[in-house]
């Protein structure tokens, strides 16, 4: 009846994961009850579970993005604490068992669950705007998109509590992961959260392509599109492209493990390298599918607080394509140490580095923006000089690796690791607090708090140093990465420093946390009434903060790049507006439902309860089937309706 | 739990740890203290940087020489980033400003040239390096190598000595200044066969054969491990390779060939069986082709649920 589903699953015997457990159980009743009895329940339900505003969907995006970092947050400390004092003949805390867990998790959490949700909630957030235009192409399709990213999320978080997850690492390579040396639900709880979470992301990528080739204000042209909507561009070509062969990769792993086929064993003809090879094609490609919007982010922040337009437009969208068309040439470098032969090697080093003359030409750009500019140090500028100074320095050990040889002694050491860190943390994660600040106002209507913000710029930025310059040591000493346990004691004092540095890390969390309270509490005294706090460039800078439903009660004329820039620099006064009757997509529930079957089909299927994955499947088909036939998806504003909307509006937010 | 001797066991920590048993001494003193440890610790030369033999030399030179070349331009970067932050930040009244020239045709030409140039000259060092450097590349020398067949198993390294007809379990024993011949397998998971201080790791992968040649220049203990996660063992897969003079090592191959047990079909299978922290050890006599029925094996096994159980049951049968 229940499948392999038993009281054992629950890990009652060990008293760590039980805490963990209890934690997380406890956090979740409490947020659950308190919604309850505030009687908010329709409030959420009808403003942001089922809305299909795109500015909605890439809050609750980054929601999901920031409750997830305190989840891969508490994987990083555990693993750093269990490398600190694990050394010589202590054990640590952790066994491999549980430590083993951890690794994978944090991982695969911090890519898959933290990294994606922000920055594509933040592509949610501000490329329509940007484009000028109403929303996405398919907004119940983004709704969707949002909530199995959401069900993933849910359904790893559920292996803390039921069973176990993967102790394979976040790149589950065969044959580790398959049923010979992981028989339990771990690896398949890893498998179905990401093939969920993967069509989300998938149908996200479909709909942005669209949405910029085919939605745009009128007039504006590929070459007026802001960076950003260029670097989302890319993104999003990338994850059409990308994001399937993993969806493929991750079937043959499951038709191995699910129905014994053999495509990554090790006998009977599979081949474990296939799946490396795969795995990279999309993980290669992955990279830049977080890096690219996030360059577009500096790229606005850098010429909007620097008050001079971006340099050499050209360039920066140039080397965004050519980055996205290469980032497709070089999934060999994760393992040169296959043991190809030494062009192939060649090959794949050159084309490596390769990439660094795009990714360079862009610091350039940045740097001559900059340049002869007016730089205002409000906290996205700050992340965005900490950014172009911590990224060159991953840039240079990112070309180090390239080069085979050198690659053959510090391949999977912790040097590895700080590089990888070193461009996430430094370049994704610092990017998408940069747009957090930048953006807020936009979203909120007021602005976050500065000092906070500042705080926690110089925590995160101390504390990656602080974290990951021993790891770069480290590995230069031979330490390779996932040990439980350190052998050689004289690894430790470095190792505490990368301790301490995480904890740097926690207190730059904690300013954040601090910071969206304050600025919360003293929101009266903040509020954006102009719409355009930064003096921004771009068009969504050219709206109320927070923007209406419909964005745009007129859509905007578009003749140059840096369209609003243009038009507050003609000093040119608002005409009557004319309006014009408009459509908007009605709020759907399809998303929510649909992630609610998916997440029961997944752990129906995670747990072998074959029953339940039929009427699960079944469920969310004939969701489907009922929302792709509904006819009422649209509702009209009429020309009056919204000339009175506009007013009230306006009335209100801007003083005349 | 197997405690290894350290390869470095001068670590320059004395005086710092001296320090800290006084008792009479400030925090701030004690806070010094543990930070020169802390730089000095990371100084010592030692893995990567400690190369003992020509492949890791020529990596760790390639590694020098790769970051000089990219320095060129990223300390320039970093300072210009710097610079321009400070100088044109808004209330400086001496700067000059210009709103809105964004585009520079001749500037950006040199822009795309500079990384550009970097990169045709890394390239260069890319493909030559990689040429010269090939793990199977036979490394030129007067004596004649030293073949050794590698077997990565759940979670020890098993060496098969075949011109020597011997075998030895986490220890590597070779002869100095004498290039030694790798071919590696697993007959488990993927692991990464890999000694820091002489040179290149390559992977051992299930029913594949890889190969990796490498050179002790002087007699020494330098250690090993597995540098591609494998399971819970993986932490503890680790062995010293041992370089001793070319007497020491035909002493040690007669001493080897006169006491121990002999690996035949069922030591094996005893052997495959999953272990953890497994001591040093010899076998005196080694079934012939034994790598090559291990990769057979590997490869026509049944797999069943639970790590080296795999191919257990076919040994046996193929034993009795």
């Amino acid at each position: 009846m229940l499948g392999r589903l038993t009281w054992a699953a629950i890990p009652l015997d060990q008293p760590l994961p039980l805490y963990a457990m209890g934690v997380v159980v406890l956090g979740i009743l409490a947020v659950l009850a308190i919604v309850t009895v505030k009687g908010w329940w329709p409030y959420l339900w009808r403003e942001w579970l089922t809305s299909v505003d795109h500015k909605r969907i890439g809050v609750m995006y980054f929601a999901l993005g920031l409750v997830m970092l305190l989840r891969g947050y508490s994987d990083a400390i555990m693993m750093r604490s269990q490398q600190a004092i694990a050394v010589g003949d202590a054990q640590g805390y952790l066994p491999p068992d549980h430590y083993d867990q951890i690794f994978s998790a944090h991982g695969t959490i911090m890519i898959f669950f933290v990294a994606m949700p922000l920055v594509i909630g933040l592509m949610n957030f501000a490329v329509p705007l940007q484009l000028g235009v109403r929303d996405v192409a398919f907004p119940v399709l983004n709704s969707v998109s949002f909530w199995l990213t959401a069900s993933g999320a849910l359904l790893i978080n559920v292996s803390l509590v039921i069973g176990s997850f993967a102790r394979t690492g976040w790149m589950g390579y065969p044959p580790l992961s398959e049923l010979a040396f992981s028989p339990d639900e771990g690896v398949d709880y890893y498998l179905w959260s990401l093939q969920i979470s993967g069509i989300g992301t998938l149908l996200t990528g479909v709909n942005f392509v669209t949405t910029i080739l085919k939605l745009r204000a009128p007039g504006m042209t590929y070459f007026r599109m802001p960076v950003f909507c260029w670097t989302a561009l890319a993104a999003n070509l990338l994850i059409v492209a990308a994001f399937p062969i993993l969806t493929a990769t991750f079937v043959m792993l499951l038709l191995d493990r699910y129905l014994g086929m053999h495509f990554f064993t090790n006998n009977a003809g599979g081949n474990q390298m296939m799946y490396v090879n795969l795995f990279w094609a999309w993980g290669h490609p992955e990279v830049y599918i977080l890096i690219l919007p996030v360059f577009g982010v500096f790229s606005e922040v850098v010429a909007t607080f620097s008050g001079k337009g971006l340099f050499s437009y050209r360039s920066m969208v140039l080397a965004t394509l050519g980055i996205c068309i290469l980032s497709f040439m070089v999934w060999l470098h994760h393992f040169f140490t296959m043991g190809a032969g030494a062009d192939v090697n060649a090959f794949f080093g050159i084309m490596s580095s390769i990439i660094a003359v795009p990714t360079g030409v862009k610091v350039f750009n940045w740097l001559f923006t900059m340049f002869r500019g007016r730089i205002v140090f409000k906290t996205p500028m700050l992340f965005a000089i900490g950014f172009i100074i911590t990224f060159v320095i991953g840039g240079l050990t990112g070309v180090l690796l390239a080069v085979p040889p050198v690659d053959f002694v510090l391949h999977n050491s912790v040097f590895l690791v700080a590089h990888f860190h070193n461009v996430i943390i430094g370049g994704v994660v610092f990017g998408v607090l940069a747009g957090y600040n930048y953006w807020f106002p936009k979203a909120f209507g007021f602005t976050l708090d500065e000092r906070f913000g500042k705080a926690s710029f110089w925590c995160w930025l101390i504390g990656f140093y602080l974290a990951f310059m021993p790891l770069y040591v480290l590995g230069l000493h031979g330490m390779t990465r996932r040990l439980q346990h350190i052998s050689d004691p004289s690894w430790q004092p470095l190792l505490l420093v990368a301790e301490l540095g995480a904890v740097v890390i926690f207190l730059g969390i904690l300013c954040q946390a601090a910071q969206l309270y304050v600025s919360i509490r003293t929101r009266e005294q903040r509020l954006d009434l102009t719409g355009d706090p930064w003096n921004g460039r771009t068009l969504e800078w050219s709206t109320s903060s927070p923007p209406p439903a419909y964005n745009f009660a007129v859509l905007p004329r578009v003749e140059t790049i840096d369209a609003f820039w243009e038009i507050k620099r003609r000093g040119l006064t608002p005409v009557e507006p004319v309006y014009e009757p408009i459509e908007m997509p009605r709020n759907s529930p399809t998303g929510f439902i649909i992630a609610f079957f998916a997440v029961v089909t997944g752990f129906a299927l995670i747990w072998f309860i074959w029953w339940i994955v039929i009427l699960g499947l079944l469920a969310a088909a004939v969701t489907v089937l009922v929302s792709g036939w509904s006819d009422t998806r649209e509702h009209e504003i009429s020309a009056t309706e919204l000339a009175r909307l506009e007013q009230a509006r306006l009335g209100l937010g801007r003083p005349a | 739990m197997h405690d290894w001797p350290c390869a470095t066991p001068d670590a320059p920590l004395g005086p710092a740890s001296n320090a800290r048993h006084r008792p009479r001494h400030s925090r701030l003193l004690r806070g010094l203290v543990v930070c020169a440890a802390v730089v000095v610790a990371s100084c010592r030369q030692v893995g990567v940087l400690d190369p003992q033999g020509p492949i890791a030399a020529q990596e760790l030179l390639l590694l020098i020489n790769s970051t000089a070349i990219m320095l060129v331009v990223v300390v320039p970067v970093v300072l210009a980033t710097l610079a321009f932050a400070w100088w044109y930040r808004s209330s400086n009244l001496r700067a000059s400003r210009s709103s809105d020239e964004s585009y520079e045709g001749r500037l950006e030409f040199v822009l795309w040239s500079i990384p550009a140039l970097i990169v045709i000259l890394l390239g260069g060092v890319i493909w030559i390096g990689s040429h010269q450097l090939d793990p199977r590349a036979p490394i030129p020398a007067n004596a004649n190598p030293l073949r050794v067949d590698v077997v990565a198993l759940d979670w020890k390294w098993l060496f098969i000595y075949p011109d020597q007809g011997i075998a030895t379990v986490n220890q590597l024993v070779v002869p100095a200044g004498t290039p030694v011949k790798f071919r590696l397998t697993s007959a488990t998971v993927m692991n990464s066969f890999f000694i820091p201080q002489l040179g290149s790791q390559i992977y051992t992968m299930g029913g594949m054969t890889t190969h990796l040649n490498l050179l002790a220049d002087k007699p020494g203990e330098y250690p090993g491990f597995s540098a591609n996660f494998s399971g819970d063992g993986f932490a503890e897969m680790r062995f010293i390779a041992k370089a001793v003079s070319a007497g020491d090592f035909n002493a040690w191959v007669t001493q080897v060939r006169a006491a121990g047990s002999a690996l035949d079909d069922a030591g094996y299978a005893a052997l495959a069986k999953p272990s953890i922290a497994v001591p040093p050890g010899t076998y005196r006599s080694v079934e012939p082709n034994m790598f090559e029925r291990v990769i057979d094996q590997t490869v026509s096994g049944s797999e069943k649920a639970g790590a080296g159980a795999a191919w257990c049951p076919p040994v046996q049968q193929a034993g009795g």
